[in-house]
């Protein structure tokens, strides 16, 4: 980020407002737009999801499973029925592909209120807070499965902020929003990036899950990075970034191989010199280098949606 | 790197982990009492048909909602942070709405970890909880009323809920029809409970384990061993005895009446009620009894004088 600039700005003159958002869009769409075919029963009663983000049945006939509360509910001692285990095969098998944090970027409910507390941090300036490990959200995940089997209660479910905002806009929300006003502040006061980025079992444990995920985003053109620093600053994990940008040197591959990242897309979104892309982990040669004004491969193109003007 | 180094860097190594450790132990303390508190279920939250105990329940529940969604009469409902039912978990209340038992039991289809018990095919075997009349005092049957709503609404009608005749003192010429409940066949759905008449109901659907009692497993009920034995299990079986006034029989539809003979005293089988001191009552030694003043003891126990 050059001085005076905003995150993004560089690539907002570089690209136009589209170039500079898209992947923001389609990933508030994403979130919204599943949000939205959950609630078009409970509204219209046009059944299309039943359930929520812990189980949900579509169109009565494909049955979704998250792995977490099942795995929960399994160390708790009980035996669940095929339907949630073929639920949990299916969703297993997607975010083994899109990235397991994909979750947290594009279904995830609180995320959107954590984004809206980063941006606002960043908007009204507020620096520093509290600092804990990004791997206490291991610990706290560690934790939910002893206390499943300790206690024989899903006790993660009793707080957890994702089902309960989740299942509070279909379901009723009752005082579950003091509880999301906590996540929030903390985000923006306390902790930056505080909740998905520290603290969040179900972040964690779909980063797990994503461990080998094959979709990855890739700084395949590295070399043309100006090191303005608005992906580091733009990044909910910006750990991730560092070793695939800059280590080109060390022989280290273009490709963010981090299950910590989200995929959500937007170091694309604000990099001026569209150095990341989306790809498949196994691609590891880097673009081709034509002078200062270097060309994107069209086999390269073909992973994004549609291309910057 | 040296030596020192290494021990610093070792060192640093096992604070964070013990800071880490302490932190979330500490969350996992509170969070671990408060599952524990979360088993204790309120009385008047009921579980939808199928569900186990709830220490099983809370386990196997992935509060996902389909029983909510599948529930035609729409009774069901998900626990908010605020409610005192483990959150997210479905209940309902019976006194606001009770469980319509639908034949086909949508609830515990639609359940997809079994939280609900796929094993219950017949909705009359469900177990949600067990009415109890709780309140004698205010119940209007027990004031001698026939209002009988309970008894009327209950889909296991004169199984669950049976009227039991017993004479009504009060008025000494009534009947008082008491409801009673019977564990067997009582499975919870609570519209008894929704359809009392009084402000406050006075039959209420309660958790089995708060509503039922339990016989020390060493009981045994006489009448069922001896059914079971096909005869008495006490040898010989002693033959019931009537303490009667002297000179009197007993036989069932007549009444007492004197023994044919008068003055022999009562023997084969039949105690006779001795008169300590004879001399100081109004009936001479000798007298039948039919000579007592004020109509005498046997038309007044016979049962074909009119009272």
């Amino acid at each position: 980020m050059k001085p005076g600039l905003r995150i993004g700005q560089e690539a907002l003159e570089a690209k136009g407002w589209w170039g500079a958002h898209k992947w923001l869009v389609l990933r508030r769409a994403s979130q919204l737009g599943i949000l939205a075919l959950f609630l078009v029963g409970p509204w219209f009663g046009a059944w299309v999801v039943k359930g929520n983000l812990n189980y949900s049945l579509t169109l009565d006939t494909l049955p979704l499973a998250d792995p977490y509360v099942l795995l929960q509910s399994v160390l708790t001692g009980h035996v669940p029925e095929k339907l949630a285990l073929v639920g949990v095969a299916i969703v297993v098998a997607f975010y083994v592909l899109v990235g397991g944090r994909a979750y947290c970027a594009w279904v995830c409910p609180v995320n959107m209120l954590t984004d809206l507390a980063g941006w606002l941090r960043d908007r009204l300036g507020i620096k520093g807070g509290s600092h804990v490990s990004r791997h206490a959200r291991l610990w706290i995940l560690a934790l939910t499965f002893v206390l499943a089997a300790a206690t024989g209660v899903i006790a993660w479910e009793l707080v957890n902020p994702v089902s309960m905002f989740h299942r509070g806009l279909i379901f009723g929300l009752g005082s579950a929003w003091v509880i999301l006003l906590v996540v929030f502040l903390f985000d923006l006061f306390v902790m930056n990036r505080g909740w998905c980025g520290h603290l969040c079992p179900v972040g964690a444990f779909y980063g797990l899950l994503g461990r080998v995920s094959v979709l990855r985003i890739s700084a395949v053109r590295r070399q043309a990075c100006n090191d303005c620093m608005d992906c580091y600053a733009v990044c909910p994990e910006p750990l991730v970034i560092k070793n695939p940008l800059k280590g080109a040197d060390k022989g280290v591959s273009p490709v963010i191989v981090s299950s910590d990242c989200t995929n959500c897309g937007r170091c694309i979104d604000v990099c001026s010199k569209d150095v990341f892309v989306f790809g498949p982990r196994f691609k590891r040669e880097e673009a081709p280098m034509s002078g200062s004004a270097p060309a994107v491969p069209n086999d390269q193109r073909n992973f994004r949606v549609g291309s910057p003007s | 790197m040296s030596d020192d180094s290494r021990t610093a860097e070792r060192r640093q190594f096992m604070l964070d982990a013990a800071r880490m450790a302490c932190g979330v132990g500490m969350l996992g303390v509170g969070l671990g009492l408060y599952a524990k508190q979360a088993k204790a279920l309120p009385p008047a939250a009921i579980r939808p048909p199928g569900a186990g105990p709830e220490k099983d329940f809370l386990g196997a529940c992935i509060r996902c909602g389909l029983c909510v969604r599948d529930c035609p009469y729409n009774i069901l409902g998900l626990a908010k942070p605020e409610q005192p039912v483990a959150t997210g978990t479905p209940y309902f209340v019976a006194r606001t709405g009770p469980c319509e038992m639908c034949e086909d039991i949508p609830c515990v289809k639609a359940c997809p970890t079994g939280a609900l018990d796929h094993q219950l095919k017949d909705i009359n075997k469900a177990r949600m909880g067990l009415a109890v009349l709780v309140d004698k005092e205010t119940c209007l049957n027990f004031l001698g009323l026939r209002c009988d709503v309970c008894y009327r609404v209950c889909p296991v009608i004169d199984k669950a809920i049976t009227l039991e005749l017993r004479h009504n003192e009060r008025t000494g010429s009534h009947t008082v029809f008491e409801p009673v409940v019977h564990s067997d066949h009582c499975t919870g759905c609570g519209k008894c409970e929704k359809s009392c008449v009084l402000e406050v109901a006075a039959i209420k659907v309660y958790p089995i384990q708060l509503a039922k009692g339990e016989l020390g497993s060493h009981y045994r009920i006489g009448w069922e061993e001896k059914r079971k034995a096909g005869g008495s299990l006490v040898a010989p079986d002693v033959e019931h005895k009537y303490n009667l006034p002297e000179g009197m029989r007993y036989e069932s539809g007549k009444g007492l009446s004197p023994v044919p003979g008068g003055e022999a005293p009562a023997s084969g089988g039949v105690d006779s009620l001795r008169v300590p001191n004879p001399g100081a009552n109004a009936a001479p030694a000798g007298a039948g009894p039919r000579h007592i003043p004020g109509g005498g003891l046997t038309s007044r126990m016979s049962d074909e004088v009119p009272r």
